[in-house]
């Protein structure tokens, strides 16, 4: 009786604390949501941010050049052999640049045009080949489809971020009049009344003293600047190709708003590389280079083997120092030391060292590896002994954890049966410890992966253009062939950037990956 | 105090093995003392434990019985503070003696504890341990016997036969018990100290245990710490009465839970407090 009427009519103080208790339950769990919401959200802007860059630089574009491989070119009287052929840039370059020079005969030795088709490509893109020629000396005079990036702010252009450009379709024309100079007056009925109008609105997007939008008309691999336009005419100076290309169909018109002094790329070099993708000879592929390639000035043949290779000398150094000293220091103090003044000093102390700023760590190693000991400035062992000193206070910290963790039953359980103390440590407690102690390890590899500012100070920030082969060679790392890459001026390297952080950010899923397959695999249940 | 000479009387027509060759005292106690720290745990408990019989220490939560019973193996080095004062005696040598190797004790005074702990390894290994860091064994196939030997004893070799590479966490709570049991016996001990062996595990579980200890006290000196006071009466010969770290009384079972002499074992049997 008094419990139905406990239920069915509580007293109106407990009905309202138990409606605030509620109440607070609820607010609790959605700002708690609301938290994860938040990071999640961050965490999706972060990649998408980045994703969308990289999978711009994760392809690009490269030229296809029909060469034949003439002796007296690529190996002259008394420079046959095969380290000659292989040094040999110029020469696998000259054809390249013959190469265009044919497909566009309107470049003849005009020294400004000449200019501007060599920039097509840069002499170190035929490197590959001219090393694939010495290897196979055979091939010397054949007849070889020669591939070569194509430069970066045209690359840029053709994926659409370079050049801000809006492609209209012009109608069909009726008459093309040869004018003075190269120029052709085309006509036809309201032919470039979509031009106007496209012009109009370029006109209002951009600022008043900026100059006049351009606009080429291409029909074919034919291309040409057009002045002087109203709805029905306009006057065309052609850029490349022949005039007749425009009297079939209806050619495209591109309007650029931001005018040819302004941009990387010439009005001629657009012509030229639509001509070269109508002719089908541009290729948009893969881009292996990034992981094949190491550093470059030129950003379409830039790649980041070498830092990878030297972040992973870098991690070995690192592995090898602050993992044994980490985990034994660890072991010691919690399995060994005496608790007393001492020991807790130097556990506040080591608690200190973790949350030192690692710039600070940087100097140190300055100070002491290079000034002090003499050891190689930019080398991959400097890096990681610094990035050791950084890392073993976290692993002794996880360390011990993992160890406290370890219930005590199983020391005395071993104690129990005559085990000695170190018998006890490293066959029972160690062992038991042992997915948290990685864990914590890799964790601080992980760290030490995407530092940067303390290698600036050793002077890992260099270029180095060679794959390191030892730990003593200059080098530089991931992280900080970022930072150098984030420093270049050039728009194309904003997503080689991207695409760097993102082969950086693999690395740490797979260490990341791996602590969590090991705590899979060996943690146990006692 | 001492009043080892004679049988157990409630002992008598099932044990008539006990006080045979050796019935002298295994281990003789002369005023322990237990500080931690500064406080004394211990206050100067003299007794002894005969051979192939169970004594059995009983008392209120804090007494000091387990430490006491830790004393005896030593354990008590493990925690930091812990002092251990007095003598005791083991074949005559004091194994408070900073020269005897405390490894080498406690593979002669096994222990078993209050909640079973067996090893995160199969229950081979568990057993095969201790031998193997002894090296009492001569080869995969003496460890074989020794292990089968030591289950047998430990009455679990029938239960786990077919599967002693499973890991001996997966068995029950009951037969972890008989396999720390198992692993204690496996190093040969003349000792065997078990502190509240029971008090984790359930009635029918706790029964095969005290059948297993009354077993095991044809061969080994064991002492068991206890809370329940039916347990000391069931399984063990001799009982010891602490309180607040004093040895009250020690005597006969049989006499101390049906005639005890001091007025304080008589109120902590009786349930007045404790």
């Amino acid at each position: 009786m008094t419990d139905k009427a406990r239920k069915s009519a509580p007293s109106a103080a407990s009905a309202k604390h138990l409606k605030r208790r509620r109440a607070a339950d609820f607010r609790f769990r959605y700002y708690g949501l609301t938290a994860i919401f938040v990071a999640l959200g961050a965490l999706a802007v972060l990649v998408l941010t980045i994703g969308s860059q990289a999978v711009s630089a994760a392809t690009y574009h490269v030229v296809r050049y029909e060469v034949t491989l003439d002796p007296a070119v690529i190996a002259p009287e008394g420079a046959s052999s095969p380290q000659d052929i292989s040094r040999n840039v110029e020469g696998f370059y000259s054809l390249v640049r013959d190469n265009l020079l044919t497909t566009f005969p309107e470049v003849g030795e005009d020294r400004m045009l000449r200019r501007e088709i060599s920039d097509f490509v840069t002499r170190l893109a035929v490197l590959p080949t001219a090393r694939m020629v010495a290897e196979k000396p055979e091939l010397v005079g054949a007849n070889i489809t020669l591939t070569a990036p194509l430069n970066d702010d045209l690359d840029l252009y053709l994926k659409g971020q370079g050049v801000r450009e809006r492609k209209l379709p012009a109608g069909v024309l009726s008459r093309i009049e040869t004018g003075a100079e190269g120029t052709y007056r085309l006509s036809g009925t309201d032919a470039f009344a979509g031009v106007m109008a496209g012009l109009a609105v370029a006109n209002v997007d951009r600022p008043v003293d900026a100059g006049q939008p351009d606009v080429l008309l291409s029909a074919g691999v034919s291309t040409g600047r057009l002045t002087a336009i109203d709805a029905g005419s306009a006057r065309m100076e052609l850029l490349t190709g022949r005039a007749e290309d425009f009297a079939q169909g209806r050619p495209t018109a591109r309007i650029i708003a931001s005018p040819e002094s302004e941009r990387t790329i010439s009005d001629r070099q657009i012509a030229w590389v639509l001509a070269l993708k109508e002719m089908g000879r541009i290729d948009r592929v893969p881009r292996w280079t990034l992981l094949t390639n190491s550093d470059s000035t030129y950003p379409e043949l830039a790649g980041g083997l070498a830092a990878i290779v030297g972040s992973l000398l870098t991690m070995l150094i690192t592995a090898m120092v602050a993992m044994p000293i980490g985990i034994l220091a660890a072991v010691y103090l919690e399995e060994f030391a005496p608790r007393n003044r001492v020991t807790e000093f130097i556990e506040v102390n080591i608690n200190n060292l973790a949350a030192v700023p690692s710039i600070v760590f940087g100097l140190l190693g300055a100070a002491l590896y290079i000034n002090f000991l003499g050891m190689p400035r930019s080398a991959p062992l400097v890096g990681g002994l610094v990035l050791a000193l950084m890392t073993f206070p976290v692993v002794i910290i996880a360390s011990r954890a993992a160890l406290k963790a370890v219930p005590p039953s199983v020391r005395s359980g071993a104690l129990a049966v005559g085990a000695s103390q170190m018998q006890t440590v490293f066959h029972h407690v160690v062992p038991l410890a042992a997915p948290g102690i990685l864990t914590g390890a890799i964790l601080g590899m992980a760290r030490a992966l995407g530092e940067t500012a303390p290698l600036l100070l050793i002077g890992m920030v260099a270029f180095v253009g060679d794959v390191p082969r030892s730990p003593t060679d200059e080098s530089t790392v991931m992280p900080v062939l970022i930072f150098s890459w984030a420093n270049n001026a050039e728009r194309s390297w904003e997503p080689l950037t991207s695409a760097m952080i993102i082969i950086l950010l693999t690395f740490l899923l797979v260490m990341n990956g791996l602590v969590v397959f090991l705590r899979r695999k060996y943690e146990r249940r006692w | 105090m001492d009043t080892n000479q004679g049988t157990p009387a409630m002992m008598d027509d099932t044990l008539p093995l006990s006080r045979t060759a050796d019935g002298g005292p295994r281990i003789d106690c002369r005023n322990i003392e237990v500080f931690y720290g500064e406080a004394r745990a211990i206050h100067e408990v003299s007794m002894s434990f005969p051979d192939r019989a169970v004594t059995a220490l009983i008392g209120p939560s804090g007494c000091g019985k387990s430490t006491f019973l830790r004393c005896l193996n030593r354990m008590n080095d493990t925690i930091e503070n812990c002092r251990v004062e007095g003598q005791i005696l083991m074949d005559g040598e004091n194994i408070n003696d900073p020269d005897v190797d405390p490894v080498l004790l406690r593979s002669r005074v096994g222990m078993v504890f209050q909640k079973p702990n067996p090893f995160p390894k199969s229950i081979f290994d568990n057993i095969a341990y201790g031998p193997r860091i002894h090296g009492l064994a001569n080869g995969r196939e003496d460890l074989d016997a020794i292990v089968e030997k030591s289950l047998r004893r430990a009455g679990l070799w029938e239960e786990v036969k077919d599967r002693l590479a499973a890991p001996g966490t997966s068995l029950s709570g009951g037969q972890q018990q008989r396999l720390c049991i198992a692993r204690a016996i496996a190093v040969q001990p003349e000792v065997i100290l078990m502190d509240e062996p029971c008090s984790a595990l359930d009635p029918i579980a706790t029964a095969r245990i005290e059948e297993l200890i009354d077993e095991l006290r044809n061969r080994y000196c064991i002492v068991i710490v206890t809370h329940s006071m039916q347990q000391a009466a069931r399984v063990s010969q001799r009982t010891a009465f602490f309180h607040l770290g004093n040895l009250i009384e020690l005597g006969d079972t049989n006499q101390i839970f049906t005639n005890p002499r001091e007025k304080r074992t008589e109120d902590y049997i009786t349930g007045r407090f404790g």
